[in-house]
């Protein structure tokens, strides 16, 4: 193989460590014009370390950079390629979110600003909070909660205050075996016994078996709507009914909201609490570029239960308004963040809810749903469908039909790498064997669907005449197959020299 | 291939209990271990906590999923496998044997017989394979 200087695809490259040369600098500090001061007698001996040094690579600067330069540009990124990862919603970050968030007013705003002169970015906080509560039909926002988890624990904490205030906390939380992964210990670190309930034959709550299982003990049902099978809660209304009559709430892990944008509002549908992901939903950055966004909306009943400090609009006395932060929020859960949450990213979400307006916001969610539903027909002669029903934003195959070549789920996913796309989410949700969830979102073309789609049934044609070259993908990148088991059981977290890395058992 | 020793009884949930006395050896199948893959981490209980039949015990970790681990019948546990901590992959390699999870003294000996026998468990398995 020709071993090209800078970007061979196959080509790797040791660590900056590994570089090191005996003597090499990076830079040299001029001579000294003042006295030099023994460092013993200002430093404490017991601060000073001598030992570990020698392993510090010695590089000049333009080994650094360009080590650097190179190995950044190897990450796969939705500004790369289409990044299907089912569940995660990774659409495209719009360059002008980026732009506005670095107006200098928003990048250099510091929380302790007084509130006179933080006006605008208290407004924007204020209509971002109404335009999430006017998209979830829902009376009240917060903005505080850092992730979608966060939110989830947020919203549980304000659904327990609310029930200790009418008296009784209750002991349960129910959560559907298709809903996202988090809510369990959300529940948990709430203080509540998480009960788990299997869907119906539609993927579904099983209605006859909650109207059995809820009583005056169930605190709340959380239900992803869209569940992780990427199906619509049908029920929901009737969901909501049974929580309700039984003095409940319904918790909706908003997770997938981008199939319901504009569409459908879950406060109008019965839900109590939702909370939102704006780094799914509203587009701005995540999965390494966050950090996330996960605010919640509630009903006017729990309102005054939510994180504080609130934003108010009151009058200025001059017949005008003004925009004041409220600590004094006697019924409060409390904090969760602080300040105001992660406010940059709020500042992208509504720059990405106001760009699109509320026509664009529905249009992104159709095509979401178009998207996947065109992914959903194209792969069902190939591979088998995970769930029978109409997928929203998301669409699940399983490795049923590779199977009987020796091929599974983890060698389709390792393979679509050779054809330049990130793979699909994998074994999950749990309640598919062999799940491969694809997301497109509504930020790909149709070339681009295409182009998967041929990657997809050209990997199905070869899982069945050549399936070792799958079972031992990927092939065309720096690395090959890793043993992920090994690098589980037994994980080397730091490089070591080769000397010492033998010496270890 | 998958095993079911006769010797065992097994659950729905893909258990099995060894009995012997008033103590029950619990761990997972080998259809259980297959499916799941390489197993990485396995989550124990504490000796001394007691479980209701079908009580969460424990949770198993493989580089595809993970997956709870539930009691087949109640008891309190009186020894765990201490070596699944540094030998997870025991789980796939001896799932009947050194794979075992937990030892659990019985509080109702007549609940085993509301489990799955050796071919009933293999009848069940292969129906799923069907579906």
């Amino acid at each position: 193989m020709i071993r090209k200087v800078t970007t061979h695809i196959n080509q790797n490259e040791g660590t900056i460590f590994e570089r090191s040369r005996p003597g090499r600098e990076g830079y040299k500090l001029a001579a000294l014009d003042v006295e030099a001061a023994d460092l013993a007698a200002i430093i404490d001996s017991k601060y000073l370390r001598d030992d570990d040094l020698a392993g510090l690579p010695e590089v000049s600067e333009v080994d650094v950079v360009r080590h650097f330069t190179r190995i950044s540009t190897w990450n796969y990124a939705v500004d790369l390629g289409m990044y299907p990862l089912g569940s995660c919603t990774m659409k495209y970050n719009p360059k002008l979110n980026e732009k506005v968030s670095r107006f200098d007013g928003f990048a250099s705003a510091h929380p302790y600003t007084p509130d006179e002169i933080s006006q605008g970015n208290l407004k924007l906080m204020k209509v971002l909070e109404e335009a999430l509560s006017e998209i979830t039909g829902l009376a009240a926002v917060s903005l505080q909660p850092a992730a979608g988890a966060q939110g989830e624990m947020t919203g549980l904490m304000v659904i327990r205050k609310c029930l200790e205030t009418r008296g009784n906390a209750r002991k349960i939380v129910l959560v559907p075996d298709s809903a996202t992964g988090t809510n369990p210990a959300s529940a948990a670190i709430c203080g509540y016994q998480v009960k788990t309930i299997k869907s119906g034959a539609n993927g579904g709550v099983d209605i006859e078996n909650l109207r059995q299982i809820v009583n005056e003990d169930v605190a709340a049902l959380m239900l992803t709507n869209p569940s992780t099978l990427g199906m619509f809660e049908e029920n929901i209304e009737e969901v909501c009914r049974i929580l309700h009559d039984a003095g409940g709430f319904v918790y909706m892990d908003g997770a997938n909201m981008n199939a319901l944008v504009g569409v459908t509002r879950p406060g109008d549908l019965g839900v109590d609490v939702i909370h939102l992901n704006l780094h799914k939903t509203f587009s701005t950055p995540h999965g390494g570029g966050g950090p996330g966004a996960g605010p919640i909306a509630v009903t006017s009943e729990l309102e005054q239960f939510l994180p504080f400090p609130r934003i108010l609009e009151v009058s200025d006395g001059k017949g005008g308004k003004l925009f004041r932060v409220e600590y004094n929020c006697p019924q409060s859960v409390g904090r969760v963040r602080a300040f105001f949450g992660n406010f940059s990213v709020l500042v992208r979400a509504l720059c990405y809810i106001v760009s699109l307006g509320p026509d664009g916001l529905r249009e992104a969610t159709e095509t979401a749903v178009l998207n996947a539903n065109y992914i959903a027909h194209h792969l069902q002669s190939d591979y088998e469908v995970g769930f029978h029903g109409k997928p929203l934003h998301e669409v699940i195959f399983s490795d049923k039909r590779q199977q009987k070549f020796g091929v599974h789920t983890i060698d389709i996913a390792k393979r679509l790498i050779d054809y330049g796309f990130h793979p699909m989410t994998v074994y999950f949700p749990l309640i598919v064997p062999g799940a491969m969830m694809i997301e497109p979102t509504e930020s790909e073309g149709r070339e681009e669907l295409d182009l998967f789609i041929d990657a997809m049934r050209s990997i199905a044609r070869e899982a069945e005449e050549t399936p070792d070259l799958v079972k031992s993908a990927p092939h065309n990148t720096r690395i090959g197959r890793l043993d992920e088991a090994a690098a589980a059981r037994k994980p080397i977290l730091r490089w070591k020299p080769a000397s010492a890395a033998a010496g270890q058992s | 291939m998958a095993e079911y020793p006769e010797e065992l009884h097994f659950t729905k949930d893909h258990e099995w209990i060894r009995v012997e006395g008033e103590v029950g050896t619990v761990g997972i199948t080998g259809f259980a271990s297959e499916q799941l893959g390489d197993v990485v981490h396995v989550q124990l209980p504490r000796v001394g906590e007691k479980f209701a039949a079908h009580d969460t015990f424990g949770e198993v970790e493989s580089v595809k999923t993970f997956s709870e681990l539930y009691t087949p019948v109640s008891g309190e546990i009186i020894e765990v496998n201490e070596q699944l901590a540094d030998a997870p992959e025991l789980v796939n390699t001896s799932p009947y044997g050194d794979g075992w999870m937990a030892k659990m003294k019985l509080s109702d000996a007549s609940e085993i017989d509301k489990l799955l026998t050796s071919k009933e468990y293999e009848d069940f398995v292969e129906s799923q394979k069907e579906e």
